[in-house]
């Protein structure tokens, strides 16, 4: 893992650094190297620690462990002020930008040097010439909810270019632009990095690695797992280095026919929270007894895709049916009614609610019906904690009580929590968002368990996860999404991991052609 | 050294309890300093100001007539505080609840029979209360626009429209020019507790706690509303209709005020008239608040914040000392709880040790 | 014509000064993201504290300064509730406008001399009094705006200076941004907390000072209730006014004129239209709130305090 023999002295360092949130180690002793006129990609899934890194290195966050050398010298950096004086800046992946003013008020905002009353107009003078000498072409004078989203980065990176950042840190830039416009934005970073200047360009998507960086450096779960020269890796290798976790249980998956169809999706079509599409004709289908997992790099439709599928999400052509009901933009309690359960990605912002007790958290699908409320709508909370108490027993969920409010679990408690309660309701399709993300091995396990034993008991499942070896071993197809188009199904037995990897990379799988 | 919250990994029962306390004993404290500042006797003071709230029957009856409208309003809060719903409206709903149990007593006495006149009053009251709160609801639940504003700009449009009717049309034409209705037909007014000024709307109050702590505690629409105010996506994850709620809450919410209003006119002025609005609806945000929002609480501190008020009236007669003490002891009481309610949550941590290295600002 | 309408204008300053001074010191505090519910009570205690100060000193400036620090200090200690302890704002606020009102009330039967047995109601104290300007307060129409009092004259200063600042300046623009998208702020290295702290407590000295102008130039003198609700009418007159200084005075021009033109037209004998005159800027208020959510543009446009009323913490996301 050592690579620094031959190269000049970094520009920046971060050597140990450590940060933990209330139950979660977000950072875990991660270095970091970065050389002048070079850029380096960080890589890794949603969660893996990459925006907690970088929010410490501009001082958002304050690390608990860890040391960080500028041009050699050790520094603290406790707010963007510190940030920004020794040269970092970051665009964020919400911009950090004032919606009612315009572009120049925003480049100068928080800038000390200029006089009490600054002069705009020479501000916006200013900001036309670099412009001009980095194809940045935006109105000075614009208001920012006036722009589109490629031009809102545009002023981003303007304003750093202003404020003479020599570190630039980008967050995902690619997610919000159209393929031409990241083209653009490649090219806008290859003229920096040509004047000396470097950047920390952070992604889940291989393919962006490969086409912008010098060096990349993969987290997986808070922990730095490979430093490597792009010119010497190649997409599937971190793809692999990126999901693959090591296998640390073998689960029997029984061969079991599958029965009727319970979910399909005809050519859905749907958009993300910004308007843009996410979903670009998908179709599949689900039967009963069987487990269909949804591959695929975070951020290319699977949020939605469970989403439009349990009613959260509004469906912008196709159609959606289960069990031969045609349920296309239903209501989510309505579609809740036709025996579907859903355990999402947000298990602290949607799946539960923190504040409750557990045994009121294991009761949220339940206490519409007898026996934990009568036909009057009056609850019987005797009922319910006896009903809490034997889904702690049977999930082993690790409770003081059950009247302990849930936010003070664990993440894996939470999550067994939530996956009891939902397998418990699920009457035909369960449809399972990223279920085992940052759990430990114990947790991850007892999860895989219950999925498997939902097939067996002839319940359908949709599997969206990041990690292949899960998918590999759970699943009895694979769908691979990319940029809201399904590349390819397989049967996960005879699936090679080098071909989901082209898959998700972008590239349609060959065998679909045969089919 | 820097010192900074971090949240505690549970929620502390004994800052719960000991915050409290310890705020009570603060403002006592404060109170007794401005006091003796003022050249009052503060023991004395204190003395007098419990004996005026509770010394007798008499005294602690005056107490309830003040608490009422503070249980009513207070727990007609609770509800709307419950979904986040920040309805800082109860002062308009009580006033609209007042208006229009006086307009039924009023205008309607020949067209209802006697023994209805007075629940048609009170129901009448009710209902303007409820359809009053539920307009900022709508806005809300269909436009998204903030309650807060709204609901306080109401307040006024009801006051204004109080005051229009009893200065002009509704005016006592044998009143001597006095702002205020004529006097409602005896078939109106709410019974009263003996021979004092304390009136059935103690029931009404203790019945509404009851029915809000069985609604929030033991029925669906209680536990949909509970999981609405803590977590909305959550709760359209899970198919509750956050809209419909959200204005069904309202309705409620300012049914109570309204009824708080209408016991107000057919309980004790017995005619709509100036004092109608002064400040419960406010006084009962802070009631709410103080009780955590649990019903039973509520009727407590209401007692609590009337005693005050009663108190402070009672040190004016006795002592000459102004009766502010007993608002000025209500804002004390407060700083103390509102900076203390911080470490049921959070605890202070103390970070100490010289940071050595070059800080960024200085490169 | 000519001069009613002039009268009515002279009626309607010497009415809408307090309410400006109030409306621009919220306005500066609601732009940093801080509602602020207390204006009744740091108004009540502005006009006692300058009241007695100017009745025991002499001294008006005294006076001006000492409301300005009482203002000051209550809006202080909201700042310190929300900010620093993270208090619910709506509940400080009542908070703060129920201790004030109620130690108003209480010091106006303490403060005063033992033979008006303590009370300060009833005393006549040193005043503002209206300085002609010589030859233009004799103009027809406009000739009131030259024949104020002091305090009214500093506003034609303090208005523009208000809005060239919150526009033009660095500060105002960080002002802006706090109020507007604190995280933003944070990030671009403003001190969120510092302005909070900053602009809340401004916004207290400038109430206090709005009550200064009641008890020693609108109504000289301390009374009950002298404030009669105005702390609550400014909160309409910053939406009214959508959060820039230099509409406040429209505001407040409106309603100090309604009210004038209320008593013409009761002293004509309509008595029916004044409570729904009243009403009128209340009801504005709320569509201007629906208006602003109905079409975010506008909203956008107006620049109104997104991060109103909501709490930051840096590390809780």
């Amino acid at each position: 893992m050592n690579d620094t023999q031959e190269t000049p002295v970094p520009i920046l360092e971060m050597r140990g650094i450590t940060k933990r949130f209330p139950g979660v180690l977000a950072n875990d002793h991660v270095d970091l190297e970065l050389y002048p006129g070079e850029v380096l990609a960080l890589l890794g899934e949603n969660g893996a620690g990459k925006s907690t890194l970088m929010n410490i290195l501009v001082g958002l966050y304050r690390p608990d462990e860890g040391e960080i050398y500028v041009r050699g010298r050790r520094v603290e950096i406790h707010s963007p002020r510190d940030a920004a004086a020794l040269g970092i800046g970051m665009v964020h992946q919400n911009f950090m930008l004032v919606p009612t003013m315009t572009v120049a008020e925003n480049i100068i905002l928080g800038l000390r040097d200029l006089p009490f009353v600054p002069d705009l107009a020479q501000v916006s003078q200013r900001i036309r010439e670099i412009s001009e000498r980095y194809n940045l072409h935006v109105d000075p004078d614009a208001y920012i909810w006036q722009l589109s989203v490629g031009e809102q980065q545009r002023v981003e990176i303007l304003k750093l270019i202003y404020r003479g950042a020599e570190i630039l840190i980008l967050d995902e830039p690619t997610a919000v632009l159209t393929p031409q416009e990241a083209r653009e934005l490649n090219k806008v970073i290859h003229m920096m990095t040509a004047e000396g200047k470097s950047a920390i360009f952070i992604t889940h998507k291989m393919e962006e690695v490969m086409e912008f960086s010098d060096w990349v450096r993969v987290l997986r779960q808070g922990k730095l797992v490979a430093v490597k020269r792009t010119a010497e890796t190649s997409p599937q290798e971190l793809a692999r280095l990126m999901v693959g976790r090591e296998v640390l249980f073998r689960l029997e998956r029984k061969p079991r026919e599958p029965g009727d169809v319970v979910l399909e999706l005809q050519d859905v079509h749907a958009d993300d929270d910004k308007g843009l599409p996410a979903l670009r004709g998908v179709s599949f289908t689900i039967r009963e007894g069987e487990i269909l997992g949804i591959a695929g790099v975070a951020g290319n439709g699977q949020r939605e895709l469970a989403e439009v599928i349990t009613g959260l999400r509004k469906v912008k052509a196709g159609h959606i049916f289960i069990n031969g009901e045609e349920v296309t933009n239903k209501p989510p309690r309505e579609i809740i009614t036709h025996g579907v359960s859903h355990i999402p990605a947000d298990r602290i912002g949607m799946g539960a609610v923190g504040n409750l007790p557990v045994a009121d958290n294991l009761a949220m699908k339940g206490y519409r019906h007898e026996p934990l409320s009568s036909k009057l709508g009056i609850l019987n909370p005797r009922r319910i904690i006896d009903f809490a108490r034997r889904l702690i027993q049977t999930y082993r969920i690790a409770t003081p009580t059950p009247q302990t409010r849930i936010k003070f679990l664990s993440g894996g408690n939470i999550q067994k929590a939530i996956l009891a309660r939902e397998i418990n309701a699920c009457k035909g399709l369960l449809v399972a968002v990223y279920p085992s993300r940052g759990l430990d091995v114990g947790a991850t396990e007892a999860v895989r368990k219950r999925l498997l034993e939902q097939r067996d008991a002839g319940k359908a499942v949709l599997l969206i996860s990041e990690d292949l070896e899960e998918l590999l071993s759970v699943a009895d197809r694979i769908a691979v999404l990319f940029e809201g188009q399904v590349m390819g199904i397989v049967k996960s037995d005879e699936a090679d991991i080098e071909l989901l990897g082209l898959m998700m990379a972008g590239i349609k799988d060959p065998a679909m052609l045969r089919m | 050294m820097r010192i900074v919250f971090e949240k505690r990994q549970s929620i502390s029962r004994k800052a719960q309890v000991l915050v409290p306390v310890v705020s009570l004993l603060l403002s006592l404290v404060l109170g007794a300093i401005l006091l003796a500042l003022s050249k009052a006797n503060p023991w004395e003071t204190y003395v007098a100001m419990a004996k005026g709230a509770f010394g007798s029957w008499r005294n602690f009856s005056e107490t309830l007539v003040k608490a009422i409208p503070l249980m009513l309003t207070g727990l007609g809060i609770s509800i709307a505080f419950r979904m986040q719903f920040w309805n800082i409206g109860a002062e308009g709903q009580l006033v609209w609840g007042g208006v229009a149990a006086a307009g039924v007593a009023l205008f309607w006495a020949d067209r209802i029979p006697a023994g209805l006149l007075l629940p048609a009053s009170l129901l009448a009251g009710i209902i303007a209360g409820g359809l009053w709160a539920g307009i900022p609801a709508t806005l809300k639940a269909w436009i998204g626009v903030d309650e807060t504003l709204t609901t306080l700009m109401l307040n006024y449009v009801a006051i204004l429209y109080a005051e229009h009717l009893y200065y002009g049309p509704w005016r006592d034409p044998h009143g001597y020019g006095f702002p205020g209705t004529a006097q409602l037909p005896p078939a109106a007014w709410l019974p009263r507790l003996g021979n004092t000024r304390a009136h059935l709307g103690l029931l009404f109050a203790i019945i509404a706690a009851a029915l809000l702590w069985f609604i929030f505690k033991r029925t669906r629409w209680g536990f949909e509303l509970t999981i609405i105010g803590e977590n909305k996506t959550a709760a359209r994850y899970l198919g509750i209709d956050i809209g419909r709620n959200i204005v069904l809450a309202l309705l409620l919410s300012g049914a109570l005020s309204g009824l708080a209003g209408a016991c107000e006119v057919t309980g004790v002025s017995h005619r709509l008239q100036q004092g109608l609005a002064i400040g419960y609806g406010y006084t009962a945000i802070i009631v709410a608040w103080m009780a955590q929002l649990d019903p039973i609480a509520i009727l407590f501190v209401s007692i609590l914040m009337a005693a005050l008020m009663v108190g402070g009236d009672q040190v004016q007669m006795m002592m000459g000392l102004p009766a502010a003490v007993g608002l000025v002891l209500q804002g004390l009481i407060l700083f103390p709880l509102l900076a203390g309610s911080l470490f049921t949550e959070y605890k202070l941590k103390i970070i100490r040790g010289r940071e050595k290295a070059t800080t960024g600002g200085q490169v | 014509m000519i001069d009613l309408i002039t009268s009515l204008l002279a009626i309607t300053m010497r009415a809408g000064a307090s309410l400006v001074y109030a409306t621009v010191g919220e306005i500066y505090t609601e732009r940093s993201g801080i509602l602020n519910l207390g204006l009744e009570g740091m108004m009540l205690m502005g006009a006692v504290s300058s009241f007695a100060v100017a009745y025991y000193t002499g001294s008006l400036v005294l006076a001006v300064l000492m409301a300005m620090l009482v203002g000051g200090l209550l809006a202080l200690t909201h700042a310190f509730l929300t900010v620093t302890m993270r208090a619910n704002q709506v509940v400080s606020g009542l908070s703060i406008t129920l201790f004030g009102s109620g130690l108003a009330s209480f010091l106006g039967q303490r403060l005063g001399p033992a033979e008006n047995s303590h009370y300060l109601v009833g005393l006549v104290g040193p005043k503002f009094t209206p300085i002609a300007v010589p030859g233009l307060s004799q103009l027809p129409l406009v000739g009131p705006i030259f024949n104020q009092d002091p305090l009214t004259y500093i506003l034609y200063l303090l208005v523009p200076a208000a809005w060239f600042y919150l526009y033009k300046t660095r500060a105002g623009l960080e002002l802006r941004a706090v109020g507007e998208n604190p995280r933003t702020a944070d990030a671009m290295g403003v001190d969120v907390v510092k302005v909070r702290y900053l602009y809340t407590t401004i916004g207290g000295m400038l109430t206090g000072l709005g009550g200064a102008h009641l008890s020693l130039a609108y109504t000289p003198g301390w009374s009950e209730n002298i404030t009669g609700g105005r702390g609550w009418i400014v909160i309409a007159l910053v939406i009214f006014a959508m959060w820039n200084p230099a509409r406040a005075v429209l505001g407040a021009l409106l309603f100090g004129g309604i009210n004038a033109v209320q008593f013409r037209l009761q002293a004509a004998g309509t008595n029916i239209p004044a409570a729904y005159l009243n009403m009128l800027p209340y009801l504005t208020t709320i569509v201007v709130l629906v208006a602003m959510t109905w079409w975010e543009a506008l909203s956008k446009r107006i620049g109104a305090p997104a991060a109103l009323g909501k709490p930051y913490m840096r590390e809780e996301k």
